[in-house]
């Protein structure tokens, strides 16, 4: 790095910055940092910043926003933390790891919050704004010093920073910019580019005058030279040389690109936590490729709004959560009934009822599978990483298209807002939809003609001469004439059936991830697929046979599984809904209530499938799943 | 290529259709229903504008009158309870080359799906709307709807009806950015098929309520209006309807009515008794959300791509220049 001129005029006298060099950085695999604040302190943007100068230095880089479930939480709240959680690597980061490494926080109360929720290291470092300890009101004084206190008794690293002092020196309202004093802080820590970070302050705030983008960057360098003059510590993260573009984004913004690059012309949502981000960037941006959002005035009316717009022609998606999935069931057994092709979204958030607005979880995975009264059949695929939110959407609109279905596509709140890049994708107009068919059908051409051996049948859009029929909810024949016939309901019933096999046969075997048998097998689906494989290759590295299987199709489920779990001594899903835990009281063999994957496989595959899973609300982490795969490999030798 | 053009003109210009090319399934509403008068017109209607029946789309949502689209040979979606009205502004958004047709009922529109009937005339979306309001639930077999008369006893009221019925019309003319409002009523086809087709050639979310009998369920109902035709008050106007001289002799409660004035529409709208009949409210100047959301650009896959890799470029992280 040589950013020495910049070092030249430390803050204080006697702290003049070491020419030509810095303290000796420790160099580190990875590390776990945090920033929390009050909402509107900026530590979110602190931190997307980090992971972006991070991923520019070429470092593998996964950011999760910690979010606050009120909008303007009461300030120095436990509840109200507010910030982002940024993993650092050498190598590619999938997940957003274990316990912080290293904490900044703007109060100690948010950051009691994060201890609260075992969040933190055992003996972390701690960066604390000390503008507390002399707070003139005695109450939160001596709140600050009683933490300060415990937290030190405890073990943990507190350093005390008068953030608020040393940016008061540049700017009016030190409310506004302590971030920026904390980033560069961060940046020098972490011997991060200063020019990178002076660009990236810049990128944020491009649509600012150039007087805002001159201050930020003043705290910025503020911040990298009080850390390089009076923190005693620095590390590196070796990061390889970035050979290819990247794009950074969260997985609702992936969505969103997602749509755009499928060729779908209309969204069709209801606001909804976690899902409306994804509608929002949308809003923005759908018009420039010609499509439209449209805000319907419920979550059902989004459904039937996306499935007229199918009817007619132009294959559309409505995006949602949980509670809004849910409303939507009706609409969905229509759109099956009639073999209209829609998209689905639903990103994944804790339930059941309102539950956690903002927290992750997989519950939702048996409602995507059988949720609508009736046999109504649809696809039901997972996302398991940023990059896969948008290339799932492509491909689901293709399925959507092809086989005239409704295709679910599953996400959560971990994925909606965490980072991580991933290759620039090329353009193809593969991706795209055809143009809507108006040609005239066959004349006697019948509605729903189908095969007998795919259940597929050639879908008619109105324009098209000769092709004119009623579509209808109510049971149909070929012609789509109400019929109340048991033979043609039966009919009708195995055609919609047979379309998902006809699909099954075109999918490919996931690869198992380690070695090809072993004693035991990890299945997981959906945001986990990262957390899972890091602590597989740590037990790997310890010699034990352990190998994981990640699902992306879980209706229908590609073949190949069964020769899998054939091949190992034991299997087990791990996944983020409830399951019952065998070791309560009540709870048996003929009780137990599985995991929604464990339950697909084990009724598939008549394997015995166990399972273990977390509902804390946060993403499970490797170290947990690290202790849950030896316990189950101790418990395999017994 | 220019005879050929012109000949494609002349074709589409001589057009002509019968009847029977709207005529789709036989209707099974009972004998009597006022849902046949309807169909009637909505038939001689398509045939009296020339509609290609590939362009024309009739959707529903559940009961009686929903089974409309079937009746019909044209394009049609027979979709849920209460959901026509998004489903129809769906199909609008996507394809404005296509006539939009919605039948829903009384329990239909103004019960499961008010929510949607609210929006939908905030919407303004390019759709005629019939609402076959018959008073009752009639496929389930006799239940009140919110347009059951206070006291009338239904299979879910045996003691009477509890509540003071839904006026559809004052509702709807409470609603921002409506710009079509009419009433007809069955036992005057004449005028069920000009209200209709006035319906159709205003651009915007029309809203037609269409009393009709029910004469399995509520059979005498409206015989107190049969029996007196001044109990129909006909509103006449030059930008409204014009009754023929055979139907003023029978109906001579008329009243000349320029239906651009809102504040007005709504009291005629909220007297019941006597039934008004025409067109209640007419504001050809609402913008159309199809049109403010319209999207002019032909979507080829350069322009998508343009549109993608700009989005692209924001996000993207390039890999540094050599030292």
């Amino acid at each position: 790095m040589n950013d020495t001129t910049a070092l030249e005029h430390a803050t204080e006298p006697g702290t003049a910055s070491r020419a030509g060099g810095a303290k000796p950085a420790i160099t580190l695999a990875e590390h776990v940092i945090e920033i929390v604040s009050d909402s509107g302190e900026g530590a979110q943007r602190c931190g997307q910043s980090l992971g972006a100068i991070a991923a520019r230095m070429g470092n593998g880089v996964w950011t999760v926003e910690i979010i606050p479930a009120e909008i303007q939480p009461p300030a120095r709240s436990i509840e109200g933390a507010s910030g982002n959680r940024i993993r650092i690597g050498s190598r590619r980061v999938t997940n957003g790891g274990n316990e912080a490494d290293l904490v900044v926080a703007f109060n100690e109360q948010v950051l009691l919050g994060r201890v609260r929720e075992r969040e933190l290291k055992p003996g972390c470092i701690i960066l604390l704004e000390s503008m507390w300890r002399d707070h003139p009101d005695a109450k939160i004084a001596a709140a600050y010093r009683e933490t300060c206190d415990r937290l030190v008794k405890e073990g943990y690293d507190v350093r005390e920073i008068p953030m608020e002092r040393e940016c008061k020196a540049l700017v009016a309202d030190p409310r506004r910019g302590k971030n920026m004093f904390v980033l560069g802080m961060l940046c020098n820590l972490y011997s991060l580019d200063l020019q990178l970070a002076r660009d990236q302050v810049a990128f944020t705030f491009g649509n600012k005058e150039e007087k805002v983008i001159k201050a930020n960057v003043a705290l910025l360098e503020a911040g990298f030279r009080w850390a390089e003059s009076r923190l005693d510590f620095k590390y590196r993260v070796p990061a390889a040389r970035v050979e290819e573009p990247r794009i950074v984004v969260n997985g609702n913004t992936a969505i969103a690109l997602g749509i755009l690059a499928s060729g779908m012309e209309v969204c069709a949502m209801y606001p909804i936590t976690p899902a409306t981000s994804a509608s929002h960037y949308l809003s923005e941006v759908f018009e420039k490729v010609g499509g439209v959002v449209h805000q319907a005035e419920d979550e059902i009316a989004a459904c039937a709004f996306a499935i007229g717009a199918s009817y007619a022609g132009k294959c559309a998606v409505t995006i949602t959560s949980g509670p809004g999935y849910s409303l939507k069931q009706e609409a969905l057994g229509l759109a099956v009934m009639c073999e209209i092709p829609l998209v689905v979204v639903n990103v994944q958030r804790g339930g059941p009822s309102t539950g956690l607005p903002t927290k992750a979880e997989q519950g939702d995975l048996l409602a995507a599978c059988f949720g609508s009264h009736g046999d109504a059949p649809k696809v039901v695929m997972a996302v398991s990483s940023i990059e896969d939110c948008f290339y799932s959407i492509i491909t689901a609109r293709k399925i959507a298209e092809t086989f005239n279905v409704v295709v679910v596509v599953l996400s959560d709140a971990n994925l909606a807002t965490s980072q991580q890049p991933f290759p620039r994708p090329t353009f193809s107009e593969a991706w795209l939809a055809p143009p809507v068919d108006q040609s005239p059908a066959p004349e006697g051409a019948k509605p729903y003609d189908w095969d007998p051996l795919t259940g597929l049948a050639r879908r008619f859009v109105p324009g098209q001469p000769h092709g004119m029929h009623t579509l209808t909810g109510l049971a149909h024949d070929r012609l789509s004439h109400v019929a109340y016939d048991p033979e043609i309901n039966e009919e009708s019933l195995r055609h919609r059936s047979l379309k998902l096999a006809a699909l099954q046969k075109t999918l490919k075997t996931p690869p198992v991830f380690g070695g090809e048998e072993g004693d035991l097998l990890v299945i997981g689906w959906g945001s986990t697929q990262g957390a899972i494989e890091e602590a597989v290759e740590r037990l790997r590295a310890e010699g034990r046979r352990v190998s994981s299987l990640h699902l992306r199709f879980l209706q229908p489920m590609p073949g190949g599984i069964k020769e899998i779990l054939e091949r190992f001594k034991q299997a087990m899903t791990i996944e983020a809904n409830w399951c019952d835990n065998p070791e309560d009281a009540l709870i048996d063999e003929n009780n137990r209530r599985y995991s929604a994957l464990a339950m697909l496989l084990r009724a598939r595959y008549l394997a015995d499938v166990d399972c273990w899973s977390e509902v804390r609300g946060q993403p499970i982490k490797p170290d947990a799943i690290y202790r849950v795969i030896s316990n189950k490999l101790v418990q395999g030798r017994r | 290529m220019t005879t050929r053009a012109h000949e494609c003109l002349m074709r589409m210009y001589e057009e002509e259709h019968n009847l029977e090319e709207y005529q789709g399934s036989i209707p099974r509403w009972c004998t009597g229903c006022g849902d046949n008068a309807i169909l009637t017109a909505v038939q001689r209607l398509c045939r009296d504008e020339k509609l290609r029946p590939e362009k024309t789309v009739f959707v529903s949502g559940i009961g009686c009158s929903s089974r409309f689209p079937h009746y019909m040979k044209t394009y049609g979606f027979h979709g849920i309870h209460g959901r026509a009205l998004p489903i129809a502004e769906g199909i609008r958004l996507a394809r404005p080359d296509l006539h939009v047709f919605v039948n829903t009922g009384d329990g239909d529109c103004c019960s499961i799906g008010a929510a949607h009937w609210v929006h939908a005339i905030r919407y303004n979306m390019n759709l005629t709307v019939m609402v076959h309001d018959n008073h009752i639930y009639g496929l389930t077999k006799m239940q009140a709807s919110p347009t059951t008369p206070k006291g009338l006893r239904s299979k879910t009221t045996p003691r009477g009806a509890w509540l003071d019925a839904l006026n559809p019309l004052t509702v709807t003319l409470g609603i921002q950015n409506v710009s079509f409002v009419a009433q007809a009523v069955d036992w005057i086809p004449e005028l069920v098929y000009d209200i209709i087709s006035r319906a159709f050639h205003h651009k915007g979310c029309s809203f037609v309520r269409i009393i009709q009998r029910c004469p399995e369920f509520l059979p005498n109902l409206f015989d107190p209006w049969l029996h007196d035709p001044n109990r129909t008050l006909l509103l006449t106007h030059e930008k409204g309807l014009h009754v023929s001289p055979a139907l003023g002799k029978l109906y001579k409660n008329q009243q000349e009515y320029d239906p651009t004035d809102l504040n007005r529409a709504r009291e005629i709208a909220s007297v019941e008794d006597p039934i008004p009949v025409g067109i209640l409210y007419h504001n050809p100047e609402v913008p159309c959300y199809e049109d403010v959301r319209a999207i002019t650009q032909l979507r080829t896959p350069e322009f998508i791509q343009r549109g993608l890799e700009t989005e692209l470029d924001k996000f993207t992280v390039w890999p540094q220049a050599a030292d």
